[in-house]
């Protein structure tokens, strides 16, 4: 028949390659030699061609698998490079005139560069080119010098001018946003959020010699120090008016204590409550200025010690909480305020940066995250973040000092000038500062925090808030769910293969193998929403009968098998032929559960008075609903199937003529069982279990489903826990692309990948040695 | 004692018992899913309950039990529930109100002992409502364009009566709405996205553009029109269907009147006989297998999720079978072995073992944003900014499914290809067939049951996952279905509804969870049910194709 198959098809493919000229041969129906000779060349490309198609779907496979590592790698790499700096490039200070540059920043498009001068001028210029745009003039009497001057937050675009007459003015830069003609056109514009009025601060004559400014949720803060030594606090307080919906601001001025030393710089913070003083023996003084009247230094601090000047240069980071320190010895510091054991708000140092080789000239932090950009004495210009503590570029940029520097809004252009007459423009690039090795897997301290902790919280509603990237609660998790996963599992499943592959009959066998395939099968979107819906709160209202079916679950099995075999008729006994225990078992499992669950409110009321949730909280045990009890219930069961049928496959397949060699010797079945078998299959059955363990650690929808995922950092066995894949499965859709968040979600991916790898290659690799094994037996 | 220890028979009863265990929970939780997903269909009687508060105060309750179960009392006051001092251990019963337009809450807990008088009054009916859920009340009176057409015993008769005609009417307002409507929107979309690729093609010159500008706002025009006549029709059905009201009392006294345009079904489950409620029960069923979800998914049906599973796992299987057959060819018959198999070997297990959400993350990725977004880019720059293939679709689920279910293919082919007996290669390559030959004529016609059994199983596999489907393409209300009359009929770029995920976001992101629940249930049943077939498919081909080549192998 196979061969009339074969004959039919090479007549087929003779008609197909056959030509006019090729003809039948004498016989009738062999083609002619030539005929033949195509045919079989035709054949074999086809053969070739087959085995080229063939061949390439086997490396289809590997490159299957290499292009997701592949992929996931490049898309975390970026995380960890650097920033670029591109080449800047230098012009004539725009505008220059002598005058002296105070300040210079860029609106978020690099459209427009503005620059104050000690003249009381504002100065728009295109950034690229330096070329001046406009000029604006402050109206300062004549006569009067500017002898001070501080901005508030770079986002606010708020900036305060001390004056010399004992007055001070505050403007607010603002960009108009227009598009004539589909092309945007950026319209910077100074406002005066405090009255066009100088604001008178001490007797004409006293020069205000410092200066702080910045806009708060509640109101302005002024504060200023003039040559007198007095200290100022202008306050201004912004009521909304119901009807109208206008800002009406009321002021009100206050002395302040003066701290020892000769102030340097002075800080507010947005919620105008805490100001911090630098004075040139480099130390920082801590006021609380929460109520004006009651103003008072709390702490002083000294931040840079041993060096001559001090604290050169200081900066709040985004939300002013942090304080960056720079000091004479190009050490850079961050500080906040943390509370202490007597309850007392203290300057805390947080972390350091790379030291940089010369004194810090100036800070400039970053608009929308807790980055910073620092210019040096030796011309360096240094990029660091806060939270992960890294630089991320360090450059010699002049051999000039630098004296200011800038960043643009969105991180994209940086400015910095290194001498009075020139002004340098520069492109970077520094997208994902974020994140560090120490970062993600270290302590770290976090604004606002009393101490340095494994936090993962990636996002809030506020623009100041400081993403949380450590890995250490979803790994600690992830852990935390395969671990009882596995606890509940691991017995079971491996019990179960023993038996089911040795002891059981081959009838039971057909039946039981099968439904462990279906087990298998089961969707874990199922076997999460019953854990969720139906298991926890059955377990939180029944916990009495979780542990005694537990506990009492093998005690019974044991007490029926002695029953079976001791005590019951050996008539009753001959009728079940050996191999049937399991479904012997069947009404003992089903009735200890009946019983255990019917009788689980009286256990309560008898032993835990009547709520033994309540009693885990009076014995100081925490305990959710969606626990990690529950979800090593549903995952064990998930994985199971999984263990069960590789240790199964592992006992079944040991030699025959071991065991018969065994029981010949005369050891009993159970014997041969824990001396020859469980010892011949051992590598097979640790190898289902590595895989077991993978398959716990990368699930995914149980846990999204079963826990609360709250990324917690415990073992304890009544609360829930966040793993690394409901971890990506939460946040993916809310992740921007190409955007930190989203390429930390890739890498946790990755770390799933790689964990899951290892484990697997290692099982993989013990199974093919056990193969080997087994057929050299 | 100590003998029988040693002996070991305990230790064997024990192992004995953790397959025990094993069977009773996987037979217990299909269990615990049927007899909740069927339940939910079966018209259960409507009760009249009189409550009995702590303070003597006696109150009317209708509803439908919907759970009871047994607690201690100390946690049920934790609860809230006020349980008589007495008491230790106390049961509670779950009742179903519905009306969630008229009560606070449809759902209440009540302490066993409190509830008396239990009464099943034959003219208490239970409507299914398009909007605010079930509805519990007394039928009054049945009224057509504001007359009173039937009152009191004759009303429930009215009722049963009148209401089919209605939903029928409002049925064929929805499929008007949802297919003509959506098309002739389609259409309009496609004609607007036209205009745009004329307006960008630089290549077309004014004149030939105006000629085209023209022509697509006449096939507008006519458009428009179809469009207004379908909304006319509509409206006039849905006029029809809603000239027909009914007034009933509910639980508090009130009397309620509900227009039969926000009607589903309407039943009066205790005037039913038995053989009338079985006719019931399945002619609910059907309606939830095959209408569309309502109500934020919570009430309806689950069409267009098992719709979209079936589409999803047939385009998964174009991809995955012939690369998965393909490549088990390649492991058995072409390799040598050596590290190159090695390598391929180990690339299946770790295919097979790497977490399905991390096939999630690269689809996204990979597929979604870097192919589809150059797809974009390249072939339909038209709709841009709006993406087209650069965002999650169906073609992007049934890819990364592919790629999940491979190794599921190679393995199971691969056993197949093993069984098959060396002589049958060795026959055919000695009469002169070539390898390639050999293969395709006598040794993969062999093998496809075993092709088979691996392909229902990665189809049960793909039916059954979720946690990759949120992120490439798998959404909980789809508009539209991704197969459709509309010219190119597949669309491969609509994202889809799916059964897995349903059942996530139904019992976990809806508002009404209670409500949401036995739909959860039956949505549950559904997709076990076709695992569970596809299932036990596979194993009795593969249990067949053993038993066929056990003595040929050896």
């Amino acid at each position: 028949m196979e061969a009339g198959t074969r004959d039919r098809s090479t007549m087929s493919k003779q008609s197909e390659a056959g030509s006019p000229e090729a003809g039948h041969g004498d016989d009738g129906l062999m083609p002619g030699p030539e005929a033949r000779t195509r045919l079989r060349r035709w054949r074999r490309t086809k053969d070739w061609f087959a085995k080229g198609f063939v061949a390439m779907a086997g490396i289809g496979v590997i490159i299957s698998l290499a292009t997701i590592f592949v992929y996931l790698f490049s898309e975390v790499t970026p995380l960890f490079k650097g920033a670029d700096l591109d080449e800047p490039i230098s012009y004539e200070m725009p505008g220059f005139d002598q005058a002296e540059t105070l300040y210079f920043a860029t609106d978020r498009h690099n459209a427009v560069g503005v620059r104050y001068t000690s003249e009381g001028q504002a100065i728009y210029f295109q950034p690229e080119s330096g070329e001046v745009l406009r000029t604006e003039m402050l109206d300062i009497p004549l006569g009067v010098a500017i002898t001070s001057f501080a901005t508030g937050e770079p986002r606010t675009g708020l900036a305060a001018f001390g004056l010399s007459d004992g007055t001070a003015l505050v403007v607010q830069l603002e960009y108009e946003i227009t598009y004539p003609d589909n092309q945007r056109q950026v319209t910077p514009r100074l406002r005066f959020p405090l009255g066009e009025e100088p604001i008178r601060v001490a007797e004409e004559r006293i020069a205000v010699r410092n200066i702080a400014v910045q806009e708060g949720g509640r109101g302005y803060a002024l504060i200023t120090e003039t040559t007198n030594g007095a200290l100022t606090y202008a306050r201004y307080e912004a009521r909304r008016h119901f009807m109208t919906d206008e800002v009406e601001l009321t002021r009100s001025m206050h002395a302040l204590p003066t701290p020892p030393g000769e102030i340097s710089s002075m800080l507010v913070d947005i919620t105008l409550r805490n100001l911090v003083i630098g004075d040139q023996q480099g130390s920082l003084h801590y006021y609380d200025i929460h109520r004006p009247e009651q103003a008072r230094l709390v702490d002083s601090t000294s931040v840079v010690e041993g060096v001559e000047g001090g604290v050169t240069a200081m900066e709040y980071l985004l939300g002013t909480v942090s304080i960056i320190v720079g000091g004479a010895d190009g050490s850079l510091t961050q500080w906040f305020l943390v509370r202490d054991e007597d309850n007392v708000r203290r300057l805390t140092r947080i972390r350091e940066f790379d030291r940089h080789p010369g004194a810090i000239t100036h800070i400039f932090p970053e608009y929308a995250r807790k980055g910073f950009i620092v210019g040096d004495e030796s011309g360096h210009v240094g990029v660091h973040y806060g939270t992960s503590a890294r630089t991320l570029a360090m450059e010699q940029v002049s051999d000039q000092p630098i004296r200011r520097v800038a960043v643009s809004p969105r991180n994209n252009s940086f400015l910095f000038t290194d001498a009075p007459d020139r002004l340098t423009f520069g492109r970077m690039t520094n997208p994902h500062p974020e994140i560090s090795f120490g970062a993600l897997w270290n302590r770290v301290w976090y604004e606002g925090r009393d101490r340095p902790e494994y936090v993962w919280q990636s996002s809030s509603a506020t623009d100041e808030f400081e993403p949380k990237f450590s890995f250490v609660p979803l790994s600690v998790g992830t852990l935390k769910a395969a671990f009882y996963a596995m606890l509940f599992a691991m017995p079971l499943a491996i019990m179960g293969a023993i038996y089911t592959a040795y002891f059981m009959t081959p009838r039971l066998r057909g039946v039981v193998k099968p439904t462990i395939e279906i087990m298998e099968a089961l969707p874990t979107v199922i076997l999460g929403f019953l854990a969720g819906l139906w298991m926890a709160p059955f377990v939180e209202n029944n916990l009495p009968a979780v542990f005694s079916i537990l506990i009492l679950m093998p005690v019974f099995m044991m007490a029926a098998a002695f029953l079976w075999t001791r005590v019951l008729p050996v008539t009753l006994r001959e009728r079940v032929p050996p191999g049937w225990e399991a479904a012997i078992l069947v009404p003992v499992v089903l009735v200890v559960g009946y019983v255990c669950v019917s009788a689980s409110p009286w256990v309560e009321v008898a032993l835990f008075d009547g709520d033994m949730r309540q009693w885990f909280t009076e014995q100081g045990i925490a305990y959710d609903q969606r626990n990690a009890l529950v979800v090593g219930f549903a995952m064990g069961f998930a994985v199971i199937p999984t263990i069960f049928s590789i240790a199964e496959d592992a006992v079944f397949n040991v030699p025959k003529h071991l065991t018969q060699g065994s029981l010949a010797l005369g050891a009993t079945p159970w014997q041969t069982m824990v001396g020859v078998v469980l010892l011949t299959a051992s590598p097979g059955i640790f190898s289902g279990v590595m895989i077991g363990f993978g398959r716990a650690v990368g699930e995914t929808m149980i846990v999204l489903m079963a826990t609360g995922n709250s990324p917690v950092v415990n073992f304890n066995i009544f609360e829930g826990m966040r793993t690394l894949s409901a971890n990506i499965a939460v946040e993916m859709g809310e992740a921007a692309r190409g955007g930190t968040h989203y390429r930390i979600l890739f890498l946790a991916a990755l770390v799933l990948f790689m964990a899951t790898f290892v484990l697997n290659t290692i099982a993989e690799i013990v199974r093919q040695r056990l193969r080997r094994k087994y057929s050299s037996l | 004692m100590t003998n029988w220890f040693k002996s070991g028979t305990p230790w064997i009863w024990l192992n004995a018992g953790a397959v025990t265990l094993s069977m009773i929970m996987v037979i217990g939780l299909i269990g615990l899913i049927a007899v909740r997903g069927l339940g939910h269909f079966w018209p259960s009687d409507i009760a009249e309950i009189t409550y009995l508060s702590e303070d003597g105060e006696e109150r009317r309750l209708i509803g439908e039990l919907s759970q009871s179960e047994t607690m201690t009392a100390a946690a049920m006051r934790e609860t809230g529930l006020e349980v008589p001092e007495d008491q230790e251990v106390v049961v509670r019963h779950l009742i179903k109100h519905g009306n969630r337009d008229l009560l606070p809450r449809d759902f209440a807990w009540y302490v066993a002992e409190q509830l008396r008088d239990w009464r099943y009054p034959e003219n208490l009916v239970r409507l299914e409502r398009r909007e605010w859920g079930d509805f519990y009340g007394y039928v009054r009176e049945v009224r057509e364009g504001g007359v009173p057409v039937a009152t009191g015993d004759a009303a429930l008769q009215a009722l049963v009566d009148l209401a089919p005609q209605s939903v029928r009417l409002m049925d064929e307002v929805a499929r008007i709405d949802r297919y003509e409507i959506g098309g002739v929107n389609f259409r309009m979309e496609q004609i607007r996205l036209e205009r745009r690729r004329v307006e960008m093609d630089e290549r077309m010159s004014e004149t030939a553009k105006a000629e085209r500008y023209e022509e697509l706002d006449a096939e507008m025009g006519s458009l428009q029109e179809e469009y207004n006549q379908l909304r006319e029709q509509r409206q006039l059905k849905r006029d029809q269907a809603g000239n027909v009201s009914a007034v009933f009392e509910v639980m508090d006294g009130r009397m309620v009147e509900i227009n039969f345009a926000n009607l589903v079904r309407a039943t009066a489950p205790n005037a039913m006989s038995t053989s009338e409620k079985i006719g019931e029960y399945f002619s609910r069923f059907w309606r939830f297998l095959s209408d569309y979800p309502r109500e934020a998914n919570t009430e309806g049906g689950i069409f267009p999720a098992i719709f979209g599973t079936v589409t999803m796992v047939m385009i998964m299987s174009i991809f995955v079978t012939p690369f998965g057959v393909l490549a088990a060819i390649y492991l058995r018959e072409y390799a040598k072995q050596g590290p190159l198999t090695r390598a391929i070997r180990i690339s299946v297990n770790n295919l097979a073992g790497v977490p399905s959400i991390v096939f999630g993350v690269f689809g996204l990725g990979f597929f979604v944003y870097f192919i589809g977004g150059n797809i974009d880019q390249v072939f339909y720059p038209e709709a841009l900014p709006a993406p087209t293939f650069g965002t999650p679709g169906l073609i992007w689920v049934s890819l990364t499914l592919a790629l999940l279910t491979l190794p599921v293919v190679i393995v199971s082919t691969e056993e197949g290809l093993a069984r098959i007996p060396k002589t049958v290669r060795e026959g055919s390559l000695a009469l002169g067939a070539t390898k390639a030959e050999t293969l395709w004529r006598t040794v993969v016609p062999l093998a496809s049951p075993a092709m088979m059994t691996g392909l229902i199983l990665a189809v049960a596999r793909a039916a059954g996952e979720v946690a990759p489907l949120m992120l490439v393409g798998v959404v909980k209300l789809a508009p539209n279905l991704p197969v459709d009359g509309q010219f190119p009929y597949v669309h491969l770029e609509r994202s889809i509804m799916h059964l897995g995920f349903h059942i996530y976001d139904v019992g976990f992101q809806s508002p009404n969870v209670e409500a949401a629940r036995p739909l959860v249930y039956a949505t549950a049943l559904v997709l076990v049910t076709i695992i569970i077939i596809l299932n036990l498919t596979a194993i009795a081909i593969r249990n067949r194709l053993r038993e066929k080549y056990k003595s040929e192998s050896d």
